[in-house]
């Protein structure tokens, strides 16, 4: 039984000890010379989703059918194209700012300079810059109200607070209190492209995605798409960004890959988007709009998506140059169900796209 | 509490194990796959939470209620909402009924003491239970703990700390401890991520749409009205219309809905005019109906 605990774990399964121990009970509980009987008893014990399932007959038939465990995640994938952390700057130590006061305004304008310009231009050294620069472009949250209530000057009448403060005063109510909904964080969904033609940007993306996480992390979620959908709101939960980052490259299979925008944005909407995730959200997508797969099926998942979403944003880092104009068959078909379109290439778009968050 | 792991109400009553009390399932009509009749058995006998996921409609709140039957115990139902607060879970206070007491108490210039006056006003029969307190004043009963992806994060590690021990401490009055915890049942539709702290201390089913055989089954046994063949030929409409990629693929629910449709317009069968007027029954979405009148119909509705 623990040596099966034990292969399951290598498949991918949380089965930590006190889930072992539950097995244990459950298996006692029933007739452990029953083969179907130990099967459920692993199965009811220590799965926790329906993505452990299959792993977990896997793992069973493996082990018990006494084949040699088999790893389902695949260890040695095509390495993600994230670029790695820099050595900071031999500068940016001690004592030289304060006394070198020119230095730091050359930086201030420096840094200016670089709010404007495009990510994919950039430096590794200018880019290391900025990425400590992201750290600052956390997005607000946009609220909407709860059913949650909380004491407040005006609103309703809270009876149990009225009578319990007119206790005080012999049974006189001599004020009333009141109470009103508390205004809640709406949720933020992040869908981040991270096919080929939007390489250069995907780094940038991931990063102001993951401020977003940190800032809020119960109420932002984050998918990549490309050729396929990917939740990565788990890896993007790690305090360190370049350990967020190399986390989620792992996570996500389709790097550098090709688009099928409306495929991908369907299995997001059948898997999560129609079940709540996407329900009064403020849904982001950022892509460059290259559809491979038709247009027509992209066109109807964005309707679709907006019916569920409080609000769409489009975020397509092409949109900063200059003469841009959205004429590729994926931007045309997903633009009429589309609430606001920005671009997405710079700090200072960023800071822009930031902004049209918290106020959507 | 000690964690048990026999308790002899359920294995008394269900000697045989999964299997007889899959059969007394089968008495109320509940119709049980052997994983559920497992799943249920062992939340009786280990006395832990069962943990229900799966699609919309594929009988997750109706097996707690044929729990509820087969034990004979009281089923006490929270359903979740956004915002559901300690204070509609658990106990509130009656406060109309506090301050008449009170005035009551003043007319008949009964205040001796405020101190026993103040008393007075906490006592038991000025507290409004809620599901969760009911369930567990009334042990053992079943908790049914509805749609619990619904509720918010701070419900869940609220919800997490009662189920660990069974114990609500009211302030004005003390402790209620359940002896024996409530067979509790808890639901989700995965509209978003359960924390896994609250799976943890549960038993994890997944649910299924269920086979050809099975639903015929529980087609006749809820629906005997329902001719053989008109069940048959549901389940067999019903399990294409899940494999069509549908926004919302029926479930058993909606195939029992089609049946009764169909059968209150007079059919002994699939007839596909019928199928084609009573499709509002299993299917939810403008988009699914257009989908399935698209596809030829004798295909789907086909006789045979």
């Amino acid at each position: 039984m623990l040596g099966f605990a034990r292969t399951l774990r290598a498949a991918g399964v949380a089965a930590s000890p006190d889930r072992v121990e539950a097995m244990l009970s459950a298996a006692g509980a029933l007739d452990v010379l029953d083969a179907s009987a130990v099967y459920w008893a692993g199965r009811l014990t220590l799965c926790a989703g329906p993505d452990d399932l299959d792993r977990y007959d896997a793992a069973f038939a493996a082990y018990f059918g006494g084949e040699a465990p088999r790893r389902t995640t695949p260890v040695a994938q095509k390495p993600p194209t994230l670029a790695t952390s820099a050595p900071l700057d031999a500068g940016a130590g001690t004592g030289e700012d304060g006394e070198d006061a020119p230095d730091l305004a050359a930086q201030a304008s420096g840094d200016e300079v670089l709010r404007h310009r495009d990510v994919a231009d950039l430096t590794p050294a200018e880019r290391e810059h900025l990425r400590r620069l992201f750290a600052l472009v956390v997005p607000a949250s946009p609220m909407r109200l709860s059913r949650r209530r909380r004491p407040s000057p005006h609103g309703a009448v809270h009876a149990g607070r009225t009578v319990r403060r007119s206790l005080r005063d012999g049974g006189e109510v001599t004020r009333l209190l009141h109470r009103r909904a508390r205004p809640r964080p709406r949720r933020v969904v992040l869908l981040v492209d991270v096919s080929g033609s939007m390489a250069p940007y995907a780094d940038a993306l991931l990063r102001f995605a993951h401020a977003a996480v940190r800032a809020r992390p119960a109420s932002t979620e984050v998918f990549t798409v490309g050729t396929r959908l990917t939740r990565v709101t788990r890896e993007m939960r790690l305090r360190d960004p370049d350990r967020a980052l190399a986390a989620s490259g792992q996570a996500i299979p389709d790097w550098s890959g090709g688009t099928r925008l409306g495929e991908v944005l369907k299995a997001f909407l059948d898997r999560w988007g129609q079940r709540g995730t996407a329900r009064g959200a403020v849904v982001v997508v950022c892509s460059d709009g290259w559809e491979r797969g038709s247009p027509d099926l992209l066109r109807e998942q964005m309707a679709r998506l907006r019916r569920l979403a409080h609000a769409v944003v489009w975020v397509n880092p092409h949109k900063g140059r200059a003469g841009y104009e959205p004429l590729t068959g994926g931007m045309q078909a997903a633009l009429p169900s589309v609430d606001a379109f920005v671009a997405g290439h710079s700090l200072a778009a960023f800071e822009e796209l930031s902004a049209v968050i918290s106020g959507a | 509490m000690t964690e048990t792991t026999a308790s002899p109400s359920a294995t008394d009553a269900f000697p045989g194990g999964p299997e007889d009390l899959a059969a007394a399932l089968r008495a109320t009509g509940y119709l049980p796959d052997e994983g559920l009749a497992t799943a249920a058995y062992l939340a009786l006998v280990m006395r832990r939470p069962l943990f229900l996921e799966g699609e919309a409609g594929v009988g997750k709140t109706a097996l707690a209620q044929a729990l509820a039957r087969v034990t004979g115990r009281p089923i006490y139902r929270l359903q979740c909402y956004e915002g559901l607060e300690a204070s509609q879970a658990l106990y509130d206070w009656d406060f109309g009924r506090q301050l008449l007491h009170l005035r009551a108490a003043e007319a008949a210039h009964a205040t001796a003491d405020t101190a026993s006056l103040e008393a007075s006003l906490y006592d038991r029969r000025f507290l409004l239970a809620r599901p969760l307190l009911q369930a567990l004043e009334d042990s053992p009963s079943v908790l049914l703990v509805d749609e619990v992806d619904r509720a918010d994060d701070e419900f869940e590690a609220f919800l997490l700390e009662v189920l660990s021990d069974f114990t609500i401490s009211i302030p004005e009055l003390g402790t209620v401890r359940a002896e024996v915890p409530p067979l509790v049942v808890l639901t989700s539709n995965r509209t978003r991520e359960v924390h896994d702290a609250l799976k943890r201390r549960c038993l994890y089913h997944w649910l299924q749409h269920p086979d050809f055989d099975r639903e015929v089954a529980i087609l006749r046994t809820r629906l005997p009205e329902v001719t053989e063949r008109l069940a048959r030929e549901v389940a067999r409409a019903a399990a294409k219309l899940r494999t069509l990629d549908l926004l919302k693929p029926p479930g058993v629910a909606e195939a029992m809905d089609w049946a009764t449709a169909l059968h209150t317009l007079g059919a002994r069968d699939l007839d596909p005019d019928l199928a084609a007027r009573t499709l509002g029954a299993v299917l939810k979405y403008r988009e699914d109906t257009d989908r399935v009148h698209a596809l030829a119909r004798g295909a789907l509705f086909g006789g045979g």
